[in-house]
């Protein structure tokens, strides 16, 4: 029964990322991005990741991507461990992992036409067979709502930004990944547009059986797309739970300050006058012990000098406060 | 009650030369607002928005066309003039822009940027400038004011050097200010913090207020009326708890409903406005938002409806398949 190595199981996490740790060299500052996170993906799921800007969520993603190389930690992709791995074996990894960025203009070459853009990444993968690239080229595009034969031949500048989004999106899916990373996938675009590419998604996610890390700032886009959601602040996690669970009793003081914080369309609900609630601290020297007591009302002596671990407090739902809401 | 308009924005106009032919960014806009009073403008990029608060501030591009009157404390800003409209801005009209990064001078101290603003239009001199300033600071927020007037904008974070943007647009203790998206590039912890300073700034010195956005969250809970602008036009424009209980525009509400909801289940699919707005330099013979919109009929597409009020003197709406009314006409 016992074997050397333990056979991939489906109920296994597809993506394993263990006391991950990211730093900058800044001048002669370290900025902390990403400090000691764990978290799994099962398979099917779709993970968001919140916080606001500076948290280290984009570096949390590109270090899963191993675009950035961590301090030291571990991120295990299905049983095989990506940070040990080096040149083509990773080369050979990338084809089942990828990224959808968040300025959809920026992150296409602007003076390559759109059929070829979406076809690179299966010449890169070394796909020689002309018509079967371009059969598969087609595919996808019409899979994400363009017709091949009109912008297939154009330029990234002929599209708005909604339908680069689309493209950068073809171009993920066309060497059939298993998991994508989406970081701030509908920042940049507006609000009726951003609605055509989250139901874009979750339709490319279903039909294609994938796995996503789905990074935002926006708690509502995030619940809107997410079966768990990960918190992230000065680059820890505070919490990590089911989506409908976290945005109803949130555990962690800084959850329920992001929550409240987002402007509710119905004139009913007046804004509260919030006492000030200060901002993020620099992650050059973040504060010691529990890294959001900065700005949070409920924070004591030991909150500055014991970092909170983070610890299930219901089934699924793991929260690092000395003393959460719940 | 007629309360008389600080601003009145009549019949304007902005066309925009391009290489593809005429843009007409402002297609004929009404809005008035009162002292004391807050509007919401809403719309996606590209509506006009910024072109019409540009058209307010006589900040268009040099080669923008303006037709129609802008009528701020009873002058006709187009035809006033530069040294008086110089006054004006200085004394009466602000704004703050999107990106503080921008609108603030990078090479030059908080300090000098604020007190040259008060020693220039309110001629104090260099000791009461500087008391003034930091007197502003506190007033907006900015802990250890005094501290801050020698460091440079890139030394703040962006919340902060919002925050002092809106105190140098405060400094002269304006009628009317206008705030062009003010809390797009923060975070949105900070842009509630914001949000709370604008709106507790403008009530205390009893200001006007044009909070301009794509977000009707936003405007909801901090504007007394708001018009929503669709390729140039305003398309529906009422007091704000009118306009949120009862949108007739499918536009304004298609807007609302494709905002992800934090109620909804996760998953749910979300009521996307499909296609996109039209091209501004081929202008629609119909309604704008026609080629989009789920109620449209033959009339919508071959006739521009007009803003006008149909039931209530303080509702208006371009439509000709209202929401609600439409359905209970039919019956």
């Amino acid at each position: 029964m016992m074997q050397d190595v333990a056979p991939v199981r489906s109920s296994d996490p597809l993506l394993r990322v263990e006391n991950l740790v990211v730093e900058y060299a800044v001048g002669a500052k370290t900025i902390h991005a990403v400090s000691d996170v764990s978290l799994e993906i099962a398979r099917g799921e779709t993970l968001g990741l919140v916080g606001e800007s500076g948290c280290g969520k984009s570096t949390l993603g590109r270090a899963i991507l191993q675009l950035r190389a961590p301090v030291s930690g571990r991120v295990v992709f299905d049983g095989l461990e990506l940070t040990a791995m080096r040149g083509e074996a990773l080369r050979q990894m990338r084809r089942r992992i990828q990224l959808i960025f968040q300025d959809p203009i920026a992150s296409l070459n602007p003076r390559r036409r759109i059929g070829d853009i979406v076809a690179e990444p299966l010449v890169i993968a070394g796909h020689k067979d002309e018509t079967s690239r371009q059969a598969l080229v087609s595919d996808m595009l019409s899979a994400v709502g363009l017709d091949p034969a009109i912008v297939s031949g154009r330029l990234p500048h002929e599209f708005s930004g909604g339908q680069c989004q689309r493209i950068s999106i073809a171009r993920a899916l066309v060497q059939s990944p298993e998991f994508i990373v989406c970081d701030e996938p509908v920042s940049a675009l507006d609000v009726s547009i951003r609605a055509q590419i989250l139901n874009l998604l979750e339709e490319m996610k279903a039909r294609f059986g994938l796995t996503l890390l789905f990074i935002a700032h926006d708690l509502a886009v995030v619940k809107a797309v997410s079966d768990r959601v990960a918190v992230m602040y000065l680059g820890r996690l505070c919490e990590v739970g089911p989506s409908e669970k976290l945005f109803e009793n949130p555990a962690h003081p800084y959850t329920a300050l992001l929550i409240e914080a987002i402007p509710v369309p119905d004139p009913d609900v007046r804004p509260a006058e919030r006492v000030t609630v200060g901002e993020p601290p620099s992650p050059t020297a973040p504060p010691s012990g529990c890294r959001f007591r900065t700005r949070c009302v409920r924070a004591d002596r030991r909150c500055s000098e014991e970092i909170p671990e983070l610890r299930e407090i219901a089934p699924n739902r793991h929260v690092a406060c000395h003393y959460p809401l719940v | 009650m007629t309360v008389p308009a600080l601003l009145s924005v009549e019949d304007v106009a902005v066309d925009l030369p391009t290489p593809r032919g005429n843009l007409r960014a402002v297609d004929h806009v009404d809005l008035k607002i009162a002292a004391g009073r807050t509007l919401g403008i809403v719309g996606e990029s590209g509506c006009g928005k910024t072109m019409l608060s540009r058209a307010i501030l006589q900040l268009l591009p040099k080669k923008a066309r303006l037709s129609g009157r802008v009528l701020f404390d009873g002058q006709d800003l187009p035809r006033i003039g530069a040294g008086a409209l110089r006054r004006l801005r200085a004394r009466s009209l602000a704004v703050v822009f999107q990106d503080p990064m921008t609108s603030l001078n990078p090479v030059l101290t908080i300090g000098t940027q604020l007190m040259e603003t008060l020693r220039e239009h309110l001629a104090l001199d260099h000791a009461a400038a500087r008391a003034r300033s930091i007197a502003l600071l506190a007033e907006v927020g900015i802990p250890a004011p005094e501290q801050r007037l020698k460091q440079y904008p890139h030394e703040l974070s962006g919340g902060m050097r919002q925050r002092v943007a809106i105190a140098i647009a405060l400094s002269c203790e304006p009628k009317l200010l206008i705030a062009d998206e003010p809390t797009t590039a923060l975070d949105v912890t900070i842009q509630a913090q914001i949000l709370d300073l604008l709106a507790r700034e403008q009530r205390r010195r009893h200001m006007a207020m044009i909070l301009i956005t794509h977000d009707l969250g936003i405007v909801a809970g901090r504007t007394d009326e708001v018009a929503v602008m669709y390729a140039g036009r305003v398309v529906e424009r009422a007091p704000t708890p009118k306009l949120f209980k009862r949108m007739r525009m499918p536009y304004t509400q298609a807007l609302l409903a494709a905002i992800p909801k934090l109620d909804a289940p996760p998953h749910a699919p979300l009521p996307a406005i499909s296609g996109r707005p039209p091209d501004p330099t081929q202008p629609l013979d119909g309604c704008s938002f026609s080629p989009r919109c789920s109620h449209a009929g033959v009339r919508c597409h071959r006739e521009k409806p007009v803003l006008r009020d149909v039931e209530e003197a303080d509702h208006h709406y371009a439509c000709f398949n209202p929401l609600e009314v439409a359905a209970g006409l039919g019956s």
